[in-house]
Parts: C-alpha cells; sequence; structure tokens
C-alpha cells in the first residue's frame, strides 16, 4: 500500500484540487490567517445585518466608535479587557494540553463567590493592605476548587473533562443566584437580588476618572507569568509534550494524571482570578449576571491568540472592544448585543477553516497524475 | 398535586417526562449518529437553539407546526454542513469547531429570533391521545397522551437501534467511526459518508430544539434550551452509543426536569435554585457511572472519533 506518489483524488471524484500538507506553517501565514478571518467574519455578519434591514456600515461604525473611539471608550474597553485576558489565559493553557476546560464562566462565578465571602463574612473589617490579597487568593481557590473537579474526574476516571466543566458553569451560576437571593441578600438592597456593597477597603484602586482597576495588572502579570511557566520551567514543557502525545509523555515519566488535576485548577485559578476582580474592580457587590460569557468568549480569545500569552492579551483587548461595541449599538440602535456573540463564531470559524488552508496548500494536479490504482477497493 | 408521594403525581411526572426527554432525545440520537461516523460535533447546543428559533418562526408565520418541524431539520441540517465542511474537508479541530458552531448558533438565534421573543404560538405541536392505548390505567396516560414529535421518535429509536446494528450500512456506518482506513479500503467514500451523517445528525438535533419551541414550551426566548444539547452530548456517552440506551437516558433525564419542576410547583422546602442544579449534577453523576461502566465492559467510543481521516497517512 505504500505509494511514493501521495494519493490522488479518487475515480468517483475527479477533483484537481486537492489539499497538500505544508512542510511548516509560518508565523506570517498564521498571523494573515487571523487577520483574513476576521474581515471575513465582519463581511458575513455585515451580509447577515444586511438581510435583516440594518446599515451594516452604520452598525460597525457605531460599534467601532463606541469601543475605541475615545479615551473615555477605550477605557471601557479595557475594563472588559480584564475578565477576557485572564479567563484567556486560563483556557488557553488548558488547550495547549488537549484539556478542553470550558468551564472558566463557572470557575469565574466560583472565584466571585469566595472572594465576596472573604470580604462580607470573614474579614470585614480588614484593612486594603490584607482584604484585598486575601480576596485574591479567595478567588484563585475558588476558580481552582470549580477547574480540579473535572479536573480530578478526567484524570482518575477518564469522564470527559467537556461537559462536566460545562455542567459547573450552571451549577456555579446557580449558586449564585441561590446566594444573592437567599442567604446572602442585602436586605436594604430595594428587592434588587445582590449582596450588601463590599467594604472600601475590598475596592481595587482604580485610574484616574475610569473604570479600568487594579485588575488589568492582574491580567498582565498573569500573562508573564503563563509565558514564564510555559518557556521556562519543567512544568510548561511537560504541559507542551502532553498535548502532543499523552502517551509518549507517560512513557517518559511524567505524571500525566497529577498534570491534568494541575492544569485545570491553574486554568481554574485564573478564571476566578477574573471573578474576584469583576467583583471588587466593577460591581463592588456580588450580583445577578456578573458576567455576560466572558468565560465562553474566553474560548475564542485562546484560539485566536494561538494559545500563546502575548496573542491572548491582544486577542483579550480586540474582543473586548467587540463586547463594547455590541452594547453600544444595544444602547443607541436598539438592536441585540448578540450581534457580538454571532461574529465571534463566525470568526472562530474563519480562523479555523484559514487555519487548515495554512497548514495545507491548495494544489492543483493535473488529472494525468492518475489516479491511485483502487485494485484493492473493490 | 400537593401530595408528592401519591400516585397521581408520579403519574403526572413521568408524563411531563416524556416529552420533556423527547427534545434531548432528538439532539442525542443525531449525535449518536454523528459520532458513530467519527465525527464530535460540540455545535449541538447552537443547533438546536437555531432549530428551535428556525421551527418557530415558521410556524409563526405559516401556522403549521409540521412546516415548523420540517424547517427545524433543515435548519439543523445547514448549520452541522458548516462543521462538516470544516473538519470533514480542512480537516480542522472538531472540538473548537463545535464551540464555535454553538457559539455561532446561539447569538445568531439572539439576534435574528429578537422579534419573536414572547410572542404566543399560532401553531403548534398539542396532546393527542391514541385511541385505545390512551385508556391503559397509568400507562396509558404516561406515554398516549402526548405530541406528534413524541410519537416519532418512538418509533425513530428502534428504527435507529436496527439501522446500526442489523443492517449493512448500519455496519458501514460503524465502521467509518471504529476504522475509517478499513471502511476505505471497503471501497466507501469516508468523507462523504461523513458529511451526510454530520447534517443528519444536526438535523435531527434541530427537531430536537423544535420539539421545545413548538411542544413542550411554545415560543421563543434567548437561549431557551438551556443546556440541554450539551446534555444530549453527554448522553451519547452514557448510552454508550446506542440508541436504545440513548433513549433510556434521555427519558431518565426528563424525568429529572419535570421532577424538579413539579417539586417547585408543589411547594417543596428546597430553593428553586437548588433543584434546578438537579439535572446538571446528574449529568456528572451519569458520566462519572458512564466511565466505570466503560471501563468495566471494555465498551468506548468510537476509535476514531475526533480525528480527521487523512487517507496517505494510512495509504
Amino acid at each position: 500500500m505504500t505509494q511514493p506518489q501521495p494519493a490522488a483524488a479518487s475515480p468517483e471524484h475527479p477533483a484537481v484540487l486537492r489539499l497538500e500538507a505544508r512542510a511548516a506553517p509560518s508565523q506570517a501565514v498564521a498571523v494573515l490567517v487571523s487577520i483574513v478571518s476576521v474581515a471575513l467574519a465582519l463581511l458575513v455578519g455585515g451580509l447577515v445585518l444586511l438581510a435583516s434591514g440594518e446599515d451594516p456600515i452604520a452598525v460597525y461604525r457605531v460599534m467601532f466608535t463606541g469601543a475605541f473611539g475615545s479615551r473615555s471608550s477605550l477605557a471601557e474597553t479595557l475594563v472588559k479587557t480584564i475578565p477576557l485576558l485572564l479567563t484567556g489565559l486560563g483556557v488557553g493553557i488548558a488547550f495547549r494540553m488537549q484539556l478542553w476546560n470550558i468551564g472558566a464562566e463557572g470557575q469565574l462565578y466560583l472565584g466571585a463567590i469566595a472572594a465576596t465571602g472573604i470580604a462580607l463574612f470573614v474579614l470585614p473589617d480588614a484593612p486594603a493592605s490584607v482584604l484585598i490579597p486575601a480576596m485574591v487568593l479567595a478567588g484563585l481557590a475558588g476558580g481552582a476548587v470549580c477547574g480540579a473537579i473535572p479536573g480530578f474526574l478526567r484524570a482518575r476516571l477518564g469522564v470527559n473533562e467537556i461537559i462536566t466543566s460545562l455542567m459547573l458553569n450552571y451549577v456555579a451560576i446557580l449558586l449564585a443566584d441561590q446566594l444573592v437571593h437567599g442567604p446572602w441578600r442585602n436586605p436594604v438592597g430595594f428587592g434588587f437580588p445582590g449582596t450588601e456593597q463590599l467594604p472600601d477597603a475590598a475596592w481595587l484602586p482604580r485610574w484616574g476618572t475610569t473604570r479600568v482597576h487594579l485588575g488589568l495588572a492582574f491580567g498582565l502579570v498573569a500573562a508573564l507569568l503563563v509565558w514564564v511557566v510555559l518557556r521556562r520551567t519543567r512544568w510548561g514543557y511537560e504541559i507542551g509534550v502532553m498535548g502532543g502525545n499523552e502517551r509518549a509523555a507517560r512513557y517518559a515519566g511524567m505524571a500525566t494524571a497529577r498534570n491534568i488535576l494541575l492544569v485545570m485548577a491553574f486554568s481554574g485559578a485564573l478564571a476566578g482570578l477574573a471573578g474576584m476582580s469583576e467583583v471588587a474592580g466593577i460591581g463592588h457587590q456580588l450580583q445577578r449576571n456578573l458576567s455576560p460569557g466572558y468565560g465562553y468568549t474566553a474560548i475564542i480569545v485562546a484560539w485566536l491568540g494561538h494559545l500563546h500569552p502575548a496573542g491572548i492579551t491582544l486577542v483579550a483587548f480586540l474582543l473586548a472592544g467587540l463586547l463594547v461595541g455590541g452594547d453600544q449599538i444595544q444602547m443607541s440602535m436598539g438592536l441585540p448585543a448578540a450581534i457580538a456573540p454571532m461574529l465571534q463564531g463566525t470568526i472562530l470559524f474563519f480562523l479555523l477553516g484559514g487555519e487548515a488552508l495554512g497548514r495545507y496548500r491548495l494544489v492543483r494536479r493535473s488529472p494525468s497524475a492518475g489516479p491511485r490504482p483502487r485494485a484493492e477497493a473493490r | 398535586m400537593n401530595d408528592i408521594t401519591s400516585i397521581a403525581f408520579l403519574t403526572s411526572v413521568l408524563a411531563a417526562a416524556i416529552p420533556a426527554g423527547t427534545a434531548i432525545l432528538y439532539a442525542c440520537l443525531g449525535e449518536l449518529l454523528c459520532e458513530r461516523a467519527g465525527v464530535l460535533n460540540l455545535g449541538v447546543e447552537g443547533m438546536m437553539l437555531m432549530g428551535a428559533l428556525g421551527g418557530f418562526a415558521v410556524a409563526y408565520h405559516t401556522e403549521q407546526a409540521w412546516l415548523g418541524a420540517i424547517a427545524a431539520f433543515a435548519v439543523g441540517g445547514a448549520l452541522a454542513s458548516i462543521h462538516a465542511l470544516l473538519v470533514v474537508s480542512l480537516r480542522a479541530n472538531q472540538v473548537v469547531s463545535g464551540l464555535a458552531l454553538t457559539l455561532f448558533g446561539s447569538g445568531l438565534s439572539a439576534f435574528l429570533g429578537r422579534d419573536l421573543v414572547g410572542r404566543p404560538a399560532p401553531a403548534s405541536f398539542g396532546k393527542v391521545a391514541v385511541p385505545l392505548l390512551s385508556d391503559i390505567p397509568y400507562l396509558g396516560s404516561i406515554l398516549f397522551r402526548q405530541d406528534a414529535l413524541v410519537y416519532v421518535s418512538y418509533g425513530l429509536v428502534p428504527l435507529l437501534w436496527w439501522f446500526v446494528f442489523r443492517t449493512r450500512p448500519g455496519l458501514n456506518l460503524r465502521a467509518l467511526g471504529e476504522n475509517p482506513a478499513t471502511a476505505d479500503a471497503m471501497g466507501l467514500n469516508v468523507a462523504a459518508l461523513r458529511y451526510g451523517y454530520v447534517i443528519a445528525g444536526g438535523a435531527l438535533a434541530g427537531v430536537g430544539g423544535a420539539a421545545i419551541s413548538l411542544a413542550t414550551n411554545p415560543g421563543w426566548s434567548e437561549n431557551m434550551t438551556a443546556g440541554r444539547g450539551w446534555i444530549a452530548v453527554a448522553l451519547v456517552i452514557f448510552g454508550t452509543w446506542n440508541p436504545a440506551r440513548a433513549a433510556f437516558g434521555a427519558y431518565l433525564f426528563g424525568g429529572v426536569e419535570a421532577g424538579q419542576f413539579r417539586l417547585q410547583g408543589a411547594g417543596v422546602p428546597i430553593s428553586s435554585f437548588y433543584l434546578s442544579m438537579l439535572p446538571y449534577l446528574f449529568t456528572i453523576a451519569v458520566l462519572i457511572l458512564a466511565s466505570r461502566e466503560t471501563a468495566r465492559r471494555r465498551i468506548g467510543a468510537p476509535a476514531a472519533l475526533g480525528r480527521p481521516y487523512v487517507r496517505e497517512e494510512r495509504g
């Protein structure tokens, strides 16, 4: 069966175009593919808008100026960059190991719950120098626990982590709902479900008059940390090997089960920190609808950023702009903000297709190259 | 209704479990076909949502529930063809492509359905009592006072079981998922068949969505499937890729969902938020049980699940 010549199109399919693997996909191609896929997604999104009777140019203009057009809109984009960056980094490091953690949303909520609990009920009178580090630790721990559960089930019992991590999203959100409607509800909240406001010492410092808060530093430090872990540590090396070939890693003596658990916990911890910084930096209380799906957008952030901390940082900023722009068209044009997730999904489609075309190249093959003999086929 | 131990309460829960499970069942059977062919499609939630919206929109404008169901079938299949193109032809990562499909489907359905939120359904599948059978005590009112989509699913489960395990094309389907190189050598067109099963799977997921928007909860609202697509993916594993066992799982699930609602209605002193967690926690429990069982009986996922087939690597 070994043919010196790569198999050509089968006789039933006399296609002349086929995919042929490239020797090595270049960095330049990868970046180009990302840019082209965003552009094509905007084009398709524009067609959807056009088909439903909206003016795509006007919509995109409002979105763009709403996200990047002024100092205040840029600040708002940075505010939304924080949770996307942290969750994107967490998801990205798990994806590197072929661990499909799609539970960042729930991990974010659990981090927020833990941090709120510390500030309201454990250390309500502590100074900021104690309280904020304690909340950071609580947020990390809350997210880590939520990530470690699917990690443990995967490592010990071989349970599919995709579904367990996703199911915990619903559980964590319902738990937050239960707390803000029930035991943690602010008794003087005028019927709005939410906890009491956090003590002043729990508020993350803000940058000038904007809403940009210390969480941005958390995100950038985390990006650097992830880069160092992946590039400079033995653990990072093992993550890379296990992502490539889990069996090879096991034969090389790496503790695969322990690494699965650790990476899922680390991944969850970063998302938990995102939840903590949303509570301490923006809402100053635990409330319903804490996150508009940051944990899901994180998947796109990670993939579009090629699972690289620098790429994730850049993409988090750009997709934050998309979210802010989506809110803007909802406020000023009355269109649903759901345009943003729709565009995100479309971007991801084009990216996947484009990556395939970057990995392979389209080769035109003359029919004279001849179909592979298929005597064995009948 | 207030006595949760009465026979009447139990019957009403079981009667509600069947339609609640049916929506998940369609999606689950679709995913089962797709995975048997060796393709993982995590876009079930997105395809269900688009099916729910497409079905409701068509039924709303034509006042024909059946046309709605057919539209849902077509919409689900159309969305799945994007996944097929990406993962079969372009050999993209199946996990990420499926996630993209879910994000895309939920975003697009929320956008396109913005004017239909809260509209009453002019046409939906009502309960139809089967003559004679519905008069069987207890069982009759549980099984045979249901809507048309439920009755169709009663036929679909044995049909698919027979197809997968007792027919030649079913054998070929299993070969696609276990060893596509062998299927190729048998003269099967791996790519074309995988396209077919991915699209058929998506079409069934679309009908599953319509089973919600046209039968159990007539109407449209954003994200109305509330994770049922994901539960369907989990139930394929629980059902060990067997339509009959998948049906059992889906009805079990319908029971948890219906029971949870009835308990809330009966004023059980447990927070409704905790009760709402039950289906999701139950899914995790079910997956743990399934993992023990697959390990014990050595039955696992189709061997080639999630891997693109590239002929020259094997040839």
